[in-house]
């Protein structure tokens, strides 16, 4: 009698369990984002209003729910480096655009991040960036972060390159980097540094300007 | 590059912001939308019906009627939009195809039409979206079969090339190929129905023997008997050596089941031949008689679906296994049961189990045939629960291997269908295209040129190649891929050439050189980069572009290089150079393209390369007879 007991309060569980998740795909797919009122993105952004509608079609198209999470990010990102995985570069660029660290990027993440990589100064560039490269947003970027980064970029461009990838490529350029930016030589690089450093290099400040136009 | 992320390619462009701090190259210039109009809507009216949409959508595939040039054609002035003659329904399917970058086939579509809707507007059909790709195959492969029918009606197919074996082959395989080969069918046939029916009346009681005792016609009418087994033996034997003739593999065609049973149908004859008169074996050689049987399974030749049902019960086994195991299983217990039941009832039938496994097996199959009935109450209560459990387990795996056979009936439609549409090459060669089609682009243009000489620094050249088709989406997305090869330092290369320079000794690519350095690349097993490098050193040796700020380095590489293809005498050296001529050459990469035409004879050309002669056009490079040109090409990119 114990017995017959246990096993069905065993399955109520189970069914429960299956019930549970059940509701819980049903949540997740209900999952839609409105993004804020055109006027609003309009303030926070420099975009104009026409170029804020462009860039929500584009989004809405590929993203019908309003909301990118990562897998859909990558995806989305390594289509257009076709010969390598751009999955890791794809992974470290999902953090820094999701500025709230909620596990997907909404509309309005995406469009601040765009607007200070198109439109904005030089400096908050900079800043971007070093947000990019620092993994744990600690303020400084040690030399494994930059190792993890120069091989995402590496990754991308897949193993039929000229002349052919070498294991030490990723270490020795991260050598030149932390050459050029670390200038106390203390191993890290600090947003001081880094910003200093790239304001002295004409060909960083030539190559920040490069996409100016792009919508 | 599927249409819907061309939205996406600004947040790419952006992101590769990223990139720049890390990259120790100037980047090149990004291609500037020229024609800066708004984006507009247009209109497209097909027989009457308006479609709109926007400009850009049209341009995410130059390559097609309507995102080129090609769709002014139709574009009607009075009315300012394009008008096209055609039918409006699959227009459907096509612009959304622009929209989504899938491809749909409807399939109310008659395929012939919806073939020829995308010829018009230039979309090949390859790129259909996997979710329509098998229907649109599987309906284009019906109808050209149904046109092939129509054709061979019509034609008297001999096809003269075959030898006669072939066509012998051809003749038993497929009966209605020739006249012959039905007459040959049909004879076959008759001779084992004859054969058959012979074997079964042999045995049949005729007439009397004066010993009052009735006979079978076979011993009666010995030699008759004997006369037909013996034409039928000769008719089978005579096919059996033609088709052991006239198969293409012998050994395969005799480890066949049909030959397998060829055989054992002829052979109980011959044996017989040979042991007549024997007293001993006459009474196996009466057993042997009974394997004459399998005659009948030659009709299996003659009927498809005789053979599909062997299959499908050699494909059941599992089923099938699992049916007689669990009848085993129950009739073993049934067994077991009614025999201790029946135990203590005198004159019982049951007196071991195994003899009351038969009991049991005509209970469960609900046979009952009354010879072995239980006589006590307990005996005649498991009885019946037996007889019930029995319809049960029978019936029970019996759906299962019906719906085997219809699945499998099925299945080898569809196998065959595939078989010979070869899908699973096609759509890995489909997947390739759409995945290649970008890096490829990408390559092309690269070897086209386009993206040469596109530095920060300073001198724009150009520029009537900027005028070639290339979208401006498409330029974008190469500006992006350039930039990535300039932040790390390599460059892109086919897949082909990447690995034609791993194989490919550099011996090819010097036939001038030094007897010391042509006896180093004999030797196999020095890695790849090492040999596409070593092609580097000449190339670098005899670059003289006139770019201002390079022109430095240049000049320096030429002294090094100079000396160093002097001392390329020793393995450790030659290790040593590469790596640091590499880095060297990635410096001046986009300078290289002077290069490629002096390759040949690398140190006498020096003079050749000279510093004003401008980047010559790439038409240039393939006619040159260096076997090694694809190496060299390489390095131009």
């Amino acid at each position: 009698m114990g017995a017959l007991m246990v096993i069905f309060s065993l399955q109520t569980k189970q069914r429960r369990k299956m019930t549970d998740s059940v509701e819980d795909e049903l949540e997740l797919s209900a999952a839609r984002h409105r993004p804020e009122a055109l006027e609003q993105l309009e303030a926070q952004t420099r975009f104009s209003r026409k170029e804020l509608q462009i860039l929500y079609r584009g989004f809405k198209n590929e993203c019908p729910s309003g909301v990118v999470n990562e897998d859909t990010f990558k995806e989305i990102y390594s289509q257009f480096f076709p010969q390598g995985d751009a999955s890791t570069y794809a992974h470290f660029l999902f953090d820094a655009f999701d500025t709230d660290h909620n596990g997907s990027v909404s509309f309005e993440d995406f469009v601040m991040g765009l607007s200070i990589l198109l439109r904005g100064t030089v400096q908050e560039k900079l800043n971007w960036a070093f947000n990019l490269y620092d993994i744990n947003k600690d303020g400084y970027v040690t030399k494994e972060e930059m190792l993890d980064i120069i091989k995402s970029i590496y990754d991308m461009m897949g193993k039929c390159t000229y002349p052919t990838l070498k294991e030490e490529t990723p270490r020795q350029h991260v050598e030149i980097f932390f050459q050029k930016m670390d200038k106390n030589r203390d191993g890290v690089v600090t947003i001081d540094e880094f910003i200093d450093c790239c304001q002295n290099d004409e060909n960083i400040m030539k190559s920040m300007q490069l996409f100016e136009n792009v919508i | 590059m599927a249409a819907g992320v061309a939205a996406w390619l600004p947040f790419a462009r952006a992101a590769a912001i990223g990139w720049m701090p890390v990259a120790n190259l100037p980047m090149p210039v990004a291609p500037t939308n020229k024609n800066k109009h708004q984006d507009e809507l247009i209109i497209l009216n097909v027989s009457g019906r308006r479609f709109q949409t926007w400009r850009n959508t049209l341009d995410r595939y130059p390559d097609t009627l309507l995102g080129s040039s090609e769709k002014e054609f139709f574009f009607n002035e009075e009315t300012r939009e394009y008008f096209f003659d055609r039918d409006p329904d699959v227009f459907r399917s096509i612009l959304n195809f622009y929209r989504t970058g899938k491809l749909h086939y409807p399939r109310y579509e008659c395929i012939s039409a919806y073939d020829e809707e995308l010829a018009f507007f230039g979309i090949i059909p390859e790129i259909i979206s996997d979710c329509c790709y098998e229907e649109y195959k599987d309906r284009k492969r019906e109808n050209a079969e149904r046109l092939m029918d129509d054709l061979e009606d019509n034609k008297d197919s001999k096809l003269p090339n075959m030898t006669f074996r072939e066509t012998m082959w051809r003749a038993f395989e497929n009966p209605h190929t020739s006249t012959m080969a039905l007459v040959f069918y049909y004879v076959t046939g008759f001779f084992i129905a004859i054969s058959v029916i012979t074997n079964v009346v042999e045995t049949v009681p005729c007439g009397y023997m004066p010993n009052q005792r009735d006979i079978p016609c076979g011993e009666r009418y010995t030699e008759a008997f004997f006369c037909m087994d013996t034409a039928c033996v000769m008719i089978f034997t005579v096919e059996y050596l033609m088709r052991l003739f006239a198969a293409p593999s012998r050994y395969r065609f005799m480890r066949s089941v049909m030959s397998i049973i060829d055989v054992v149908a002829i052979l109980p004859y011959y044996i017989g031949l040979v042991m007549t008169n024997n007293e001993d074996v006459s009474g196996a050689f009466v057993t042997l008689r009974v394997f004459r049987v399998f005659r009948i399974f030659k009709f299996s030749r003659h009927s498809q679906g005789l053979r599909i049902l062997g299959y499908t019960l050699k494909s059941c086994a599992s089923e099938l296994g699992f049916l007689l195991f669990s009848l085993t299983m129950a009739i073993i217990i049934f067994a077991t049961v009614m025999f201790y039941a029946e135990k203590g009832s005198s004159s019982s039938k049951f007196t071991s189990i195994p003899a009351s496994f038969w009991y049991t097996i005509v209970t469960m199959t609900t046979l009952g045939y009354g010879d072995m009935v239980p006589k006590t109450i307990a005996g005649k209560i498991f009885g019946s629960i037996c007889s019930l459990s029995g319809v049960l387990v029978i019936a029970l795996p019996v759906p299962v291997i019906v719906s085997n056979f219809s699945r499998i009936y099925h299945q080898n439609q569809r196998a065959d269908k595939r078989r010979a549409q070869k899908v699973q090459k096609a759509r890995l060669s489909r997947m390739r295209i759409s995945k290649g089609g970008s890096s490829s682009a990408f390559l092309h243009s690269k070897r086209n040129g386009l993206n040469q000489s596109l530095e920060l620094t300073g001198s724009l050249e150009e520029d009537q190649q900027l005028k070639k088709t290339t979208s401006l989406l498409e330029s974008q997305h190469h500006h992006l891929l350039h930039c990535l090869e300039k932040t790390t330092n390599h460059e892109f290369v086919d897949e082909r050439l990447y690995e034609q320079g791993y194989m490919q000794t550099a011996l090819q690519n010097f036939p001038s050189q030094s007897p010391s350095l042509s006896s180093e690349e004999g030797i196999t097993g020095t890695c790849c980069s090492r040999r596409t490098k070593k092609s580097m050193q000449p190339l670098s040796a005899t670059h003289t572009h006139s770019h201002t700020h390079n022109l430095q380095e240049l000049s320096a590489l030429h002294i090094q290089c100079g000396e160093r293809q002097a001392l390329n005498t020793s393995r450790s050296s030659l290790n040593l150079m590469s790596d640091e001529s590499g880095s060297l050459n990635c410096k001046s990469s986009g300078l290289v393209t002077t290069a490629i035409i002096t390759i040949p004879t690398p140190p006498s050309n020096n003079s050749r390369a000279s510093p004003d002669a401008p980047p010559p056009p790439n038409p240039d490079a393939p006619p040159l007879p260096n076997p090694g040109n694809d190496v060299v090409k390489i390095s131009a990119l």
